[in-house]
C-alpha cells in the first residue's frame, strides 16, 4: 500500500501531504525532512526509486515539483510511477495545463482530486473521466451553495435595514 | 417454491405428474396433457380463485408448457401473479413469465412496470427475481426503462445482487452496446470489488469490452497487476495450478507493450509471477528476453527492475545472470545509490565460495559508506552470513570479521561475537593443530594491533579480550606483561562498559594463571594491582567477584592453578560428578562431629520450596498449612551443636535465621535444612535481629556466633572465609571459574554447530543443562559454607548467564 504522498517543490517547500499510515506530528516532520534531503539531491538520470527505512519511495519530477509516494517493499514500483502520472494527468485535465501556482492557490482542490483517486493507500479510481465529472459536480454544488448564501444574506440584509 | 411436492399441492397435480411419468407412449402422454389443459382452462376462468390455487395452476401450466404444449391462455395470469405481493407468488409469477414469454411478446409491456417497481424493492429476493426476469425479457427498447435501477443496484449491499446486476448489464451490453457504454467505469470498479464473485462477474463484460477496444483499458492494468500477484501466490509450488497459468502469462508477456511505462509494469509483474510459480522452460526463456531488454535499456528504472528480477530468477536458473554480467557490473559501479543496493542484493543471492571474497569486501566497503542505520544492519548481517557460510580461509575470515566488527560492531548480534570466539577456540573442525594455532596467533596479532585504536565497539572488544586472554601467551611471541598491560589499558579506557571490563579482567586472570602454571614467576604489574584494588570495591558484583577470583588464583600454587585454569579448555565440558565424592571425607568428619545427615528433599516434611511451587502445591495438600503443635522454645544457637533437628516441623517457623547461622558455621549441617531458602539462599541479606515482614512468621534470633570462622569485621568475613574455604577446596573455585567459561562455550558451540554441522552438538547441549542443574545441587549440597563461596557460585550463574 501507499503509506503517504508528498509533493515538494524544488526549493524544499511542501505543497501537499497525505498520510495513509499513522504518523505522529513529530514523525511527519522528521520524515519530510529526511525525504526532501534524500530526493532533492538526486541527479536527473538516476532511478526514480529510493530505498529508505525499509520502505521504497517512488518519486517523479514534474517541472519544479517532486511527487513522492512511499510504498511497501513488495509493491510494484512501475505501477506507482503510473499512479503518480495518472494523478498529474487528472490535475492537468481539471486545471487545464496545470502549473505549480495552481496547486499553491487551489491546494484544497488538489486534495479533493487525490482523495478521489487514492483510498486507504490503494488506487480506487482508474478513470480520469469519472474523477473529472465528480469534481465538476462538486464544484457546481459549491457554486449553487454560494449563490444561495448570497441571496439569503441579501434578503436578510435588506430585511434588517 | 412449493412445486416440489411440498405443502399445499393438490392431489390432482401429483396425480398428473405421476401419470405422466408412468406413460409409456407419447400419445398417451399427449392425451393426459390435453386433458390437463382442458381442466386448467376451465378452472382458471373462474372468477375468484384463491391465490394459492392460482399459483398451482400456473405451475401446472409451466409443466405443460415444458412438455411442449401451448398454454398461452395462462400467460396473462402469470403476469398478474408476478404482480402479487406475496413473495412466493411473485417468484412463481416471475418464473412463469420468464418461461412463457420472450422479449417480443406483447405482454412485456405489462411486465416492465412490475419489474421496475420490484427492482426498487427492499427485499433482495424480490430484486433477485426481478433481475432474473430482466435478464431474460428485456430487449432493446425496454432497456432504458430499467437501466437506471440496475445501475443503482450495482452498489447494493448484498454481493449477490451486485453480481446479478453486473450480469444484467452485461446482457444489456450484448443486446445493444451503445446504451451501456457510459457504464464502463462501473465495470472497472466492480473489478476491484471485495467479493470475488462480483469481481469474476465483472470480468465477463469487461472481456467483451476489451476485445473490441484494448487501448482504452490500459488503466485497468492496476487491477490486473493485482490479479497477477494473486496468480503468483496461487501457483507457488503448485504444479497443477501453474500449468494452467502458463498460457495466460505467456500471452501476457508477448502482448505487453514494452514501450509504455505501464506495460513494463505488467511485464515485471508477470516475471515475478513466473519466478514464484512452478518453473517452465518456455516461460523462462521469455523472461530471459525481457530481462535482457530491461537491462540494456538506458532508463535506470528499468535497470532496477531488471536486477530485481534477476535476483528472483537466480534460484531457478543460475546461468541467467552469466549473460548479463557486464550489465550487472555496470550497475554496481553506477552512481545511483538505489541501483547499487539492488545489485548488492543480487550479489548476495548469487554468492558462492568462488566469489565470496570479492563480494563481501565490496559489501563492507559499501557498508562503511552508508549512513542509513536500518540498511546498515541489514547489510552487516548479510556480510556476516556470507562470511560464515563461504569463508575460503581462516585468515580471511578473521580479517573480514574484524572489519565488520570495527564498523558495525554495535549493531551486529552479540551471538556473532560468541560465534567468532568459539571458532577461534575450536578451529574449523578437524585435527589440524598447526592450522589452529596459526589461526590463533594470527588472531592474537591482529587484535593486538587493533586494540590500541580508540572507540571500538563493545562486542568487538569482548572478543578481543577473550582471545587475548586465552591465547595471548600461547605462542610465546608476546610477553605476559605486554598483553596484560594492553588489557589493563582496555579496562581503563572503557570503564563505563561493564561487560568489556569483566572480559578484560578475566583475561588478565587467565594470563597470570597460565604464567603461574608454566612456572614462570612473574610480578603483577603495579597498574594491574591498582586496577584490581579498585575493582574489589566495585559497585558491580560481577566485577568484584572477578577481582577476588583473580586475587585468590594468583596466590595459589602452580598445581592448583593448573587444575583451575588449564590451557585451551574453553570448549570442553566440565565433568561434574553429581555425588561430589571429593566432599565425602568432609561429610564424614562432620557427621562424626554430630551434625545431622542430609535428608533429601522428598523426605523432608514441613518444608516449603519457594522455587518449586508445583511441588509445593502437591505437598501442601498432604500437610496442614497451619501448625497445631506448640512452637518450640527458642534455643540459643550453640556454637557446635545447634539443636534444631531437621525433621522437626518447627523448621517452618524459623527458616531464615536458622539458615543464616547455619550456613555461617563451618562444620555443621551438611545440609541446609529448609529448602525454601536454598533456592536463593546466597542472595539473602543478613537478617539477624530483623523481623521478617512477610513470609513465615519468624522471631528474631540473636546474631549467631560463627565459631568455625573467625569473624572480626563483616567485610573481612567474606574474604577470609573465601580464602579459608578456597584453600581447602580449590575444586570449588575451579567449578566457579569454570562455570563462567563453560557457560559461554556450550552456547557458542550450539550456535556454531548449527552453522558448521558439528556432530558433538548433542553432547554440549546436555552439558549445559547438566551444568545448571548441577550448580543448583551444588548450592544445596554445600555443607559449609561460607556464604560467599556459595554466593560466588550463584552469582556466577547469574553473571555468566547474562554474559552468555
Amino acid at each position: 500500500m501507499i503509506h503517504f504522498v508528498l509533493l515538494v517543490s524544488r526549493q524544499g517547500k511542501v505543497r501537499l501531504t497525505k498520510w495513509y499510515s499513522p504518523y505522529s506530528q513529530k514523525e511527519r516532520t522528521k520524515v519530510i525532512r529526511e525525504l526532501t534531503g534524500l530526493i532533492l539531491t538526486r541527479g536527473l538520470k538516476l532511478c526514480n526509486f529510493v530505498e529508505w527505512r525499509g520502505y521504497k519511495v517512488v518519486y517523479k519530477r514534474y517541472a519544479s515539483l517532486y511527487f513522492c509516494m512511499c510504498i511497501d517493499q513488495d509493491d510494484n514500483e512501475l505501477e506507482v510511477l503510473e499512479i503518480i502520472h495518472h494523478y498529474v494527468e487528472t490535475l492537468d485535465r481539471y486545471f487545464g495545463s496545470v502549473c505549480e501556482l495552481d496547486l499553491i492557490f487551489n491546494f484544497h482542490k488538489a486534495y479533493y482530486i487525490l482523495d478521489e483517486l487514492l483510498l486507504a493507500g490503494e488506487l480506487q479510481e482508474p478513470s480520469k473521466k469519472i474523477v473529472a465529472r465528480l469534481i465538476a459536480g462538486q464544484d457546481s454544488l459549491v457554486e449553487a451553495a454560494k449563490e444561495e448564501a448570497n441571496s439569503i444574506s441579501n434578503i436578510i440584509a435588506q430585511a434588517t435595514k | 417454491m412449493g412445486s416440489q411436492g411440498g405443502f399445499g399441492q393438490s392431489k390432482e397435480f401429483l396425480d398428473l405428474v405421476k401419470s405422466i411419468g408412468e406413460t409409456r407412449s407419447k400419445s398417451e402422454e399427449d392425451r393426459i396433457i390435453l386433458r390437463e389443459i382442458e381442466t386448467i382452462k376451465r378452472r382458471i376462468l373462474e372468477p375468484d380463485i384463491p391465490r394459492r390455487k392460482m399459483k398451482e395452476y400456473i405451475i401446472r401450466l409451466v409443466y405443460v408448457e415444458m412438455l411442449g404444449h401451448d398454454a398461452s391462455f395462462g400467460y396473462i395470469h402469470a403476469v398478474k401473479m408476478a404482480h402479487d405481493e406475496n413473495l412466493l407468488h411473485k417468484r412463481t409469477g416471475y418464473l412463469a413469465v420468464t418461461l412463457f414469454l420472450n422479449e417480443d411478446h406483447d405482454l412485456i409491456i405489462l411486465i416492465v412496470n412490475t419489474i421496475q417497481k420490484d427492482l426498487k424493492s427492499d427485499n433482495y429476493l424480490v430484486v433477485f427475481s426481478a433481475l432474473n426476469a430482466v435478464c431474460r425479457l428485456i430487449n432493446e427498447e425496454t432497456i432504458p426503462a430499467v437501466l437506471p435501477q440496475v445501475v443503482e443496484l450495482l452498489g447494493h449491499q448484498k454481493e449477490a445482487v451486485r453480481k446479478k446486476a453486473i450480469m444484467t448489464l452485461h446482457r444489456f451490453y450484448q443486446k445493444s452496446p451503445s446504451t451501456v457504454s457510459h457504464l464502463i467505469s462501473n465495470f472497472r470498479k466492480k473489478l476491484s470489488d471485495n467479493d470475488s464473485g462480483v469481481m469474476g462477474a465483472s470480468l465477463y463484460p469487461l472481456f467483451d469490452l476489451i476485445t473490441i477496444d484494448v487501448k482504452s483499458y490500459k488503466d485497468l492494468v492496476a487491477s490486473f497487476i493485482k490479479l497477477l500477484k494473486i496468480l503468483g501466490l496461487l501457483g507457488n509450488g503448485d504444479k497443477h495450478a501453474s500449468g494452467q497459468m502458463y498460457n495466460v502469462v505467456g500471452d501476457l508477456i508477448r502482448k505487453c507493450d514494452a514501450s509504455s511505462n505501464i506495460g513494463n509494469a505488467v511485464l515485471y509483474e508477470c516475471i515475478c509471477c513466473v519466478a514464484s510459480i512452478y518453473p517452465s522452460t518456455k516461460l523462462l526463456e521469455a523472461t530471459a528476453e525481457v530481462i535482457a531488454k530491461f537491462l540494456k535499456n538506458d532508463n535506470h528504472n528499468l535497470k532496477y527492475m531488471g536486477i530485481d528480477v534477476l535476483g528472483r530468477l537466480i534460484k531457478l536458473s543460475p546461468d541467467v545472470t552469466e549473460q548479463h554480467q557486464l550489465a550487472v557490473i555496470d550497475c554496481l559501479e553506477d552512481l545511483d545509490d538505489t541501483l547499487k543496493r539492488k545489485t548488492f542484493e543480487l550479489l548476495h543471492k548469487m554468492t558462492k565460495s568462488s566469489n565470496v571474497e570479492v563480494i563481501v569486501d565490496g559489501m563492507i566497503d559499501y557498508m562503511t559508506s552508508i549512513n542509513d542505520f536500518h540498511y546498515k544492519i541489514e547489510i552487516a548481517s548479510r556480510c556476516v552470513e556470507l562470511a560464515e557460510q563461504f569463508a575460503p580461509s581462516n585468515h580471511w575470515f578473521i580479517l573480514t570479521m574484524n572489519r565488520i566488527f570495527e564498523h558495525a560492531g554495535d549493531i551486529v548480534d552479540i551471538k556473532v561475537a560468541h560465534n567468532l570466539m568459539r571458532l577461534i577456540a575450536k578451529g574449523f573442525g578437524g585435527d589440524h593443530e598447526s592450522a589452529d594455532s596459526q589461526l590463533r596467533s594470527y588472531a592474537v596479532e591482529s587484535y593486538l594491533h587493533i586494540v590500541t585504536e580508540p572507540k571500538l565497539p563493545s562486542a568487538f572488544l569482548q572478543v578481543i579480550c577473550w582471545v587475548l586472554g586465552e591465547f595471548g601467551t600461547a605462542d610465546g611471541n608476546y610477553s605476559a606483561s605486554n598483553i596484560s598491560g594492553k588489557l589493563r589499558d582496555v579496562a581503563e579506557a572503557y570503564s563505563s562498559d561493564e561487560t568489556v571490563k569483566a572480559y578484560a579482567i578475566t583475561a588478565l586472570t587467565k594470563i597470570y594463571a597460565f604464567e603461574i602454571t608454566s612456572g614462570r614467576k612473574m610480578d603483577i604489574l603495579p597498574e594491574c594491582q591498582s586496577l584490581f584494588e579498585e575493582l574489589a570495591a566495585s559497585r558491580s558484583a560481577d566485577l568484584q567477584q572477578r577481582a577476588y577470583e583473580f586475587r585468590t588464583v594468583v596466590h595459589l600454587e602452580a598445581h592448583a592453578v593448573k587444575s583451575i585454569m588449564p590451557f585451551d579448555v574453553s570448549c570442553e565440558d566440565i565433568e561434574v560428578d553429581i555425588t561430589l565424592p571429593f566432599l565425602n571425607s568432609y561429610v564424614q568428619q562432620s557427621l562424626q562431629n554430630g551434625a545431622q545427615p542430609y535428608i533429601p528433599e522428598e523426605q523432608r516434611s514441613g518444608t516449603i520450596d519457594i522455587s518449586n511451587i508445583s511441588n509445593q502445591v502437591s505437598r501442601e495438600s498432604s500437610m496442614h498449612a497451619l501448625k497445631f503443635e506448640a512452637y518450640e522454645l527458642p534455643k540459643l544457637p550453640a556454637p557446635s551443636r545447634p539443636p534444631l533437628p531437621v525433621s522437626n516441623i518447627s523448621t517452618e517457623l524459623v527458616p531464615v535465621p536458622e539458615q543464616s547461622y547455619s550456613i555461617r558455621e563451618a562444620n555443621t549441617y551438611p545440609s541446609i535444612p529448609s529448602v525454601s531458602t536454598s533456592g536463593p539462599p546466597e542472595l539473602k541479606l543478613r537478617l539477624e535481629g530483623i523481623q521478617k515482614k512477610w513470609g513465615r512468621p519468624s522471631y528474631s534470633s540473636s546474631p549467631p556466633s560463627s565459631s568455625g570462622v573467625s569473624p572480626s569485621t563483616a567485610s573481612e568475613i567474606s574474604q577470609v572465609e573465601s580464602a579459608a574455604s578456597l584453600s581447602s577446596r580449590p575444586q570449588d573455585n575451579y567449578k566457579d571459574l569454570k562455570k563462567a567459561e563453560v557457560k559461554i562455550a556450550p552456547e557458542k558451540q550450539k550456535l556454531a554447530a548449527s552453522l558448521f554441522g558439528d556432530s558433538s552438538k548433542s553432547n554440549k547441549t546436555t552439558g549445559t543443562r547438566h551444568n545448571t542443574s548441577r550448580s543448583d545441587t551444588l548450592s544445596i549440597d554445600k555443607s559449609t559454607g561460607s556464604r560467599s563461596s556459595v554466593a560466588p557460585c550463584c552469582r556466577d550463574e547469574n553473571s555468566s548467564s547474562t554474559t552468555s
